[in-house]
């Protein structure tokens, strides 16, 4: 780097391509001294004036706080505290239009100062060479230097870098027209200039610091020269004045000759720049603990009596400045926030000035016209290529215009829209006037929009994956339970223990049950469709009602009392088909009766004769009341569910083996079921009585076969009997019927019984 | 109390496309007055009846496309299409040349895609190689020069052909073209190319009337006037100096080299550089920025590429003149180059190792 350094020192400068020289009026204000002003009656102080995030608020409404005194606190290194620029109090936290080109409004801090200017304590450092680099950089951050020269990148990680620094390149080229701060601001305070130099000297310890200024201002040139002139370190390199010299990237250019690469900071390259005004208010901070509350704003443009530059409180609104200075429109107003060529529209005078706003323009209408009094000039682009010409990042504006038209994103892209440092050159040779800055804010605001969208449909997506992972683990899992119960089911029910038979026949019976309805209910014609179904739906909900309580019993009982589970089922089954409500009121007290006498059986005390006698009684009784109501089926279903717990007690006297017992079960469930069935839909069709009657003998002849077969076959003789004899009890009208629907149920049940036997042998 | 809001830049050089445009019409003056001053009105006749088309065509299809007319009609691109056209017709063509040609131009090759800017051939020889292929008689009919025209050939005798066909005194435009010695004349280029086929040799071909002392009489000088205008454009900074300079180079080059190959059979660079439409395709034609190239480099391959096609058809193609066609191949190529001449982006591809000297002070 030798030969960058004697190129230096000859004046032999590089320079970058393009550029344009528009029209300088600097001498509006370059001949007056800055002026301070008095105090406004508001201030508003936005909490974020640089890039990074705002610091944390140390006060509230209603505070009275000290000129200088810290508002908010930053732990962050990128959030950077303010200060109050005055004495005062804080009147209101709230969102107000801030100094940004959208706008758009952000939290700020309103002080009404009480007009004291009081500071808060302060301490002067008399050698700041005596102090430590984190100390320094304490100091910095602690009194919220942000950069001055229009971005607002927080100083304190500006000179924190890690990096080897070969040059300190300090910004005083102020290309823009218009502007005359820094010009200023070196003629009147080039001592404290310096010493903010020497303190960004010791902490960075550069090899060359260079103060790049532009040669139209040739008083502050000889300042600085004045200045430096001990100092062989520092070197003020006079460049040609041509836009935009001061941008970071050509500045670095023109000095060096080297070229940042994309997406990189200049501190990799050893290099860091500071704008000028930095370095005055890092002097203020440091030796004179001030931290940074004014700066030196431009207040330029013809339509002021008197533009000059001013010391500015951060936070006094524009609109106060521009009285200060004597704003003359009074209708239409056009107040730019910055130079020609960078700056912004305001869209109320009541925007605060920040630490970033360097000038203040108030132009007529025939200084810089409005699109709103001309009409927008634009046509078509001619592809004539100035723009390219003048480009300092050497890109294509052309090509950009048509992609941005086009919103195609991948071709912006690839033209490298993000190298665009907006600093309006192409725009301004535009021989068709197109607003080309304009449309590449618009593209860069676009694609930012996309990548904020494609990020979120990245998540939506990974999340959702994870989601059906998660649901397809679960099935899984739910499905390996249900799989381990079967086969425990299985296991249990196979395992030949009591419990497991329990379980079986339970579910067995059910099976029978359900098809035994099925089979019933598919002979007599249908009543009506819709009941088929329902009355399914109702068996099935009661084959399932009893099949849990059939693993309860099971559960609870020690000895086996299959019998007790099928007088449950059937007096579950005769529920299911019987509509009345009464009816169902009055079978299940007779059902809950006969468990009650059932549970009797089953404890181990002995059958209490008299006990039962009662119960008997009782269901009689019971029988009787039921029989009071008009529902025919109900009275059946009383009586068949007596007669059942009946036999049962007769049954549970004689201990039978297990399968047989089982078998029994089901044909008499069998029967049972059929009888209360067949009874009630037969009642009265002719064909079924017939039926009923051919079937009965049919039925005669089979008992009377059965019973020459097994002993079992005498139980349903004497079943039969049971049942004739309970049904003799009745009127001879119903005594008739009962009998053809008893001979009807009994050929029913045969053909069940078979079909279960069959089924069950399968 | 209104805020104006507007998007920065806020300056503006104040330079417009119509000034541009104005420019480069200001620009042929020079080489229209030669060619009026050895050929006569006929050139003149023609622009103005182009130019009113012109006016005309592009008033009629801004209104159909409902796009504002005061700004577009007058922004001196359709008036400038027009003037190229009456340049480059032969002089005593019919009136109805100019007009078809001209209405060609504007409202198919240019408003057709899509208006200023986007039209991807120049309009002006798009239109003339229409015309060229379509009616090769009336487009080949070349006056000659007033010095060697055997009947008088006043203002109102040539508005009278170029409505008519006929003088006012009844002579045809075959008749005009006859020489004093009975033999059609015929552009300088033409005549030298005849006469290679005709086994003439360059030296022989040379002597014709037509060519006079140094390579053709009145086009030397139409060339001649074009060249100062273009010359005048690069100063104003209206166009880029690469095309031009590019085409003449390669041009230049071709001509010498097949020059100093045979120079029986090829004609010299002079003769190239100030025959036929070079200077004006130089300067005017090439350099529509429309329609070229965008970068330099992409520039400099652009107008090397017309010239050497320049000098191919002139030598081995059917037609006498080929700026006409070399201009329409290279339009086609231009968005090809464009996309392979791309400039290098400040902070990309850095050739790293050096300082990158981008010039001096």
């Amino acid at each position: 780097m030798a030969s960058v350094i004697e190129r230096i020192k000859r004046g032999h400068f590089w320079t970058f391509h393009g550029g344009i020289h528009p029209p300088q009026q600097k001498f509006l204000t370059s001949d007056k001294p800055i002026r301070a002003i008095s105090i406004p009656e508001q201030l508003i102080l936005p909490l974020q004036q640089h890039i990074g995030i705002p610091a944390q608020l140390q006060v509230k409404v209603g505070d009275k706080v000290l000129k200088g005194q810290a508002l908010t606190y930053g732990a962050h290194p990128m959030a950077v505290p303010i200060h109050a620029p005055t004495s005062g109090i804080i009147t209101a936290i709230k969102n107000a239009v801030i100094a940004h080109p959208s706008g758009l409004s952000e939290l700020c801090l309103f002080i009404t100062p009480d007009g004291e200017d009081k500071w808060r304590p302060r301490s002067i450092c008399t050698d700041f060479n005596q102090l430590t680099n984190n100390q320094l950089i304490d100091k910095i951050s602690s009194s919220g230097i942000s950069g001055m020269g229009g971005a607002g990148f927080p100083t304190q990680v500006k000179v924190s870098t890690r990096e080897d620094i070969q040059y300190l390149i300090i910004n005083a080229a102020e290309c823009e027209p218009y502007i005359t701060a820094d010009d200023l601001l070196i003629r009147e305070h080039s001592p404290s200039i310096l010493d903010g130099i020497n303190i960004l000297d010791k902490i960075l310890s550069p090899d060359h610091v260079l103060i790049g200024i532009e040669d139209n201002k040739p008083q502050a040139i000889k300042a600085l020269q004045q200045a430096t002139a001990d100092n062989a370190k520092i070197n003020v390199c006079v460049l040609p004045t041509k836009y935009p010299t001061g941008g970071e990237k050509q500045l670095i250019q023109i000095l060096t000759g080297q070229e940042v690469p994309a997406g990189v900071l200049p501190s990799s390259l050893g290099i860091v720049m500071q704008n000028i005004a930095t370095c005055f208010a890092i002097a203020d901070a440091v030796i004179n603990d001030t931290p940074l509350i004014k700066r030196v704003v431009t207040v330029s443009g013809q339509a002021l009596e008197k533009p000059q530059n001013v010391w500015s409180l951060l936070g006094t609104p524009v609109g106060y400045l521009l009285a200060q200075c004597g704003y003359l429109n009074k209708d239409k107003k056009h107040i730019i926030m910055g130079g020609p060529m960078m700056g912004y529209s305001l869209p109320t005078d009541q925007v605060p000035v920040v630490k970033t706003t360097n000038c203040i323009l108030a132009p007529t209408e025939k200084e810089i016209s409005s699109p709103y009094s001309t009409g927008s000039k634009e046509v078509e682009c001619i592809r004539c290529g100035q723009c390219s010409d003048v480009c300092p990042s050497q890109l294509l504006p052309q090509e950009l215009q048509w992609s941005a038209k086009a919103k195609d994103q991948q071709q912006l892209a690839k033209l490298n829209l993000f190298d665009c440092i907006e600093c309006g050159a192409c725009a301004y040779v535009c021989p068709s006037q197109i607003p080309l800055v304009h449309y590449y804010r618009i593209a860069k605001s676009e694609i930012r929009q996309q990548k904020q969208l494609d990020i979120k449909a990245e998540h939506a997506k990974v999340r959702f994956e994870a989601r059906k992972e998660r649901l397809a683990r679960d099935k899984i899992a739910r499905e390996e339970k249900h799989k381990a119960a079967a086969e425990a089911r299985k296991a249990r029910m196979n395992s030949g223990s009591t419990a497991g038979n329990n379980e079986k026949s339970a579910v067995a019976a059910a099976l029978a049950r359900v098809k035994a309805k099925k089979a019933g209910q598919a002979e007599p014609d249908k009543t009506s469709v819709s009941e088929a179904p329902e009355n399914g739906q109702k068996s099935q909900v009661a084959a399932a009602i009893a099949r849990a309580k059939a693993k309860k019993l099971a559960a609870k009982k020690s000895k086996s009392t299959e019998t007790s589970v099928v007088a449950d089922n059937v007096t579950g089954n005769t529920e299911s088909s019987i509509d009345d409500k009464k009816a169902k009121i009055a079978v299940a007290v007779a059902k809950a009766k006969a468990k009650k006498r059932d549970d009797k059986l089953t404890t181990p005390t002995e059958s209490n004769p008299v006990a039962d006698k009662d119960i008997e009684t009782t269901l009689n009784a019971d029988i009787k009341s039921v029989t009071a109501t008009d529902n025919k089926k109900a009275k059946i279903a009383a009586a068949v569910a007596k007669a059942k717990s009946k036999k049962l007690h007769k049954k549970s006297e004689k201990p039978e083996k297990s399968k047989a017992g089982s078998s029994i079960a089901k044909q008499e469930d069998n029967e049972a079921m059929s009888s209360e069935v067949e009874p009630v839909k037969s009642a009265d069709d002719k064909k079924a009585k017939i039926a009923a009657a051919v079937a009965k003998a049919k039925a005669k002849k089979l008992a009377s076969q059965k019973e020459k077969v097994t002993t079992p076959v005498d139980n349903s003789s004497t079943d039969n009997k049971v049942i004739n004899t309970e049904t003799e009890i009745k009127t001879p009208e119903e005594v008739k019927k009962a009998k053809i629907a008893a001979a009807v149920a009994k050929a029913k049940a045969k053909k069940i019984a078979s079909q279960q036997e069959k089924s069950e042998s399968t | 109390m209104a805020f104006w809001i507007a998007s920065s830049p806020h300056n503006h050089m104040q330079s417009e496309t119509s000034a541009i445009m104005r420019l480069v019409i200001y620009a042929t003056i020079p080489g229209i007055l030669a060619q009026w001053y050895f050929f006569g009105w006929g050139n003149i006749i023609h622009i103005s009846l182009a130019i009113i088309t012109a006016l005309i065509a592009e008033f009629t299809v801004l209104s159909l496309r409902e796009k504002k007319i005061t700004n577009q009609l007058f922004d001196g691109s359709a008036i400038l299409t027009a003037v190229l056209i009456g340049i480059s017709l032969p002089a005593i063509a019919p009136w109805w040349i100019s007009v078809l040609g001209t209405a060609f131009a504007i409202v198919i090759v240019k408003q057709l895609y899509g208006g200023l800017g986007h039209n991807p051939f120049n309009p002006a020889m798009a239109a003339y190689v229409m015309l060229l292929i379509s009616f090769p008689l009336e487009m080949t009919s070349w006056q000659p020069p007033l010095e060697l025209m055997a009947l008088p050939l006043n203002f109102i005798d040539t508005l009278s052909v170029v409505i008519s066909g006929f003088t006012v005194d009844g002579y045809s435009v075959e008749q005009l073209r006859m020489h004093i010695d009975g033999f059609t004349m015929a552009t300088p280029l033409d005549t030298v190319k005849t006469n290679l086929t005709m086994g003439l040799t360059i030296n022989e071909s040379m002597e014709n009337a037509v060519i006079g002392n140094n390579f053709g009489i009145g086009w030397e000088w139409i060339n001649a006037g074009f060249l100062l205008g273009g010359l005048f454009l690069l100063a104003k900074k209206a166009i880029n100096w690469a095309t031009p300079l590019s085409f003449l180079t390669s041009l230049f080059v071709c001509s010498f080299v097949a020059f100093l190959l045979s120079q029986d059979s090829n004609a010299s660079t002079m003769f190239h550089w100030f025959n036929g439409a070079c200077m004006l395709g130089a300067f005017f034609i090439l350099t529509d920025p429309v329609s070229g190239a965008t970068s330099i480099k992409g520039r400099l391959i652009f107008g090397a590429l017309a010239g050497f096609l320049v000098f191919i058809i002139r030598k081995y193609g059917g037609y006498p003149d080929a700026v006409a066609f070399s201009v329409l191949l290279c339009n086609m190529a231009a968005p090809l180059i464009d996309q392979y001449t791309r400039p290098r982006t400040y902070g990309h591809n850095i050739t790293r190792n050096a300082p990158k000297n981008s010039g001096d002070k």
